[in-house]
Parts: structure tokens; sequence; C-alpha cells
């Protein structure tokens, strides 16, 4: 696996999420994102940005909201973030486990 | 032998033996029902799959064909007669009075959209667009005469009930009927 040098490692939960979304930088991003063998593009940038602000914002997030968001529709966000998106992105964009149902 | 009071015998603890972990992989969710509560919740579990990321196909049949026939699909009813977990103070004669059915699926379809979950129609392009496979059983369609253009368009096919199983093939995959 290509791992990037010198992005030091943040403590994260049993399941990969970040403990504290403060800590949170786009190296690390980076290299998280190449575990679930995704290289970042813009789109995926932007959507990580949209999720952290929404974050901050105390949204509980959905992935119909992403699809609202007018960044990716429910199509294109399961093919960015392969393998359960909602919270592939959310690990990547360093925010505590989506909690939602749907 | 020593005089001290013998320990107190414990059983061992058990050895620790690394678990093979076997996620599901793939859910094959049978709806047969056409009432709202039984409609969501596969859609519900089926959509649940598909975020986890385990695959998801869904085959309707009998009543459960309401919920991917164009026209009724965002009309299902909850049942308020012989469903006693429903109001279980109303009487069934109070229950059954025309439009009180209609009235009770409307409110509870207006305390689903307070917490966001979208009409069946939605919810199917969802699961469509998240690549959950949607099916009809050929059978019940031919009993209630029902054709491909009768139901959404996001159903892939009518297929009978080896077309069905064939559907499940795979290790990990689970069969849920509701």
């Amino acid at each position: 696996m290509e791992t990037l040098v010198n992005v030091p490692a943040l403590a994260t939960t049993e399941e990969g999420y970040l403990k504290n979304h403060k800590e949170w930088n786009e190296d690390w991003a980076r290299e998280t994102a190449v575990q679930y063998g995704i290289d970042l593009t813009d789109k995926h940038w932007a959507l990580l940005r949209w999720l952290r602000q929404k974050n901050e914002e105390g949204v509980a997030l959905t992935i119909r909201k992403v699809a609202n968001s007018g960044l990716a529709d429910i199509k294109q966000f399961y093919q960015l973030f392969p393998g359960g998106p909602l919270k592939v992105s959310s690990k990547i964009a360093g925010i505590p486990k989506p909690v939602s149902c749907i | 032998m020593n005089d001290t009071l013998e320990m107190p015998r414990t059983a061992p603890a058990p050895k620790l033996v690394a678990k093979e972990s076997k996620p599901v992989k793939k859910v094959l969710i049978i709806c047969s029902k056409g009432k709202l509560e039984d409609v969501y919740a596969a859609l519900i579990m089926a959509n649940g799959a598909l975020m986890e990321g385990i695959e998801a196909k869904m085959f309707f049949t009998f009543f459960g064909l309401e919920a991917i026939t164009r026209k009724h699909a965002d009309r299902l009813h909850t049942a308020t007669v012989g469903n006693p977990a429903f109001m279980p103070d109303m009487p069934t004669v109070v229950a059954g009075l025309p439009g009180f059915e209609a009235f009770a699926s409307y409110m509870m379809k207006k305390e689903m959209d307070k917490l966001e979950i979208p009409r069946v129609t939605e919810f199917i392009e969802m699961i469509d667009a998240a690549g959950g496979e949607i099916y009809a059983c050929k059978l019940a369609a031919d009993m209630f005469h029902l054709g491909m253009d009768d139901f959404l368009p996001e159903v892939k096919d009518i297929i009978t009930v080896g077309d069905m199983y064939a559907l499940a093939e795979g290790e990990g995959t689970q069969i849920i009927f509701i």
C-alpha cells in the first residue's frame, strides 16, 4: 500500500473515525483515503469540506442530504467513496460516525 | 501439604480464540406485503445495507408489488383494523369508519416526513442509484395482471422464484422475508 511519509498518525476510534476533528489535516485525509483505495480529486475535496462544514453546523448527515448538496448525486457519491459512501467519506473528513439509518 | 486455606477453585478462563470475521456481503430482501410499514421496513433495510457497502437485491411479490407499481407506490396505507399495536384503545368499529385509514396513513406519513424519510418512489430511486436491484415476482405479476409498464422504471425485470434464488448466490448472503 502506498503511504505518504511524514504524516503523523492521529488518534482514531476502533472503527477508524478521528477522535478529535480539530486535528484533521489534508495530508492525513489524503493518506486515510489511500487506505480505502481512493485517490482524492477536487470532487472528493469539495465533498469533504462540505461534510466538515455541515458537521460544524451540527447537521445530522444523511446520504440524501449529501445528494441535495449539489456536489454529487447519490450515484456519484457511491462511486466517489465506494464501500459505504457516508461512512468512508466521514472517516476521511475526520468527522464522527454518521448515526442516520437513511 | 500446606495449612493455608485452599484457594477457591474457579473454572479456567476460556481461551480466547481468534474469531473469524464473516460479515454479511449481500442481502436479498423479499417484500410480500403492501402495508406502509412493511414496505418501509424492506426499503430501509435494503438502503441501509447499501450504505454499509453490502450488496442488496429486492424481490417484490404478492401485495408487495403495490410498492413498485406506478399508480400505488406513493399511496400505501397502514392498516387501522386488524392491527392491535396501532392505537390499541381505538374500537375496531371506529377504526373501520370510511376515511379513517386514509387519515391514519396521512398522519403516519407526516411523522415520517419530519424524520426526512423519503417517499416510496424516491426511496426506490435512491436504492437503484446506490447499485441495489429491484425485481418483481412473475407469478404475482401474472395474478394481478401487471406488466413492466405498470412498474416503476427502476424495476429491472419480472422473474421467477428460481431466478430469485439465483440472485442470492454467493457466500455471505442473507435472505430476509417480509
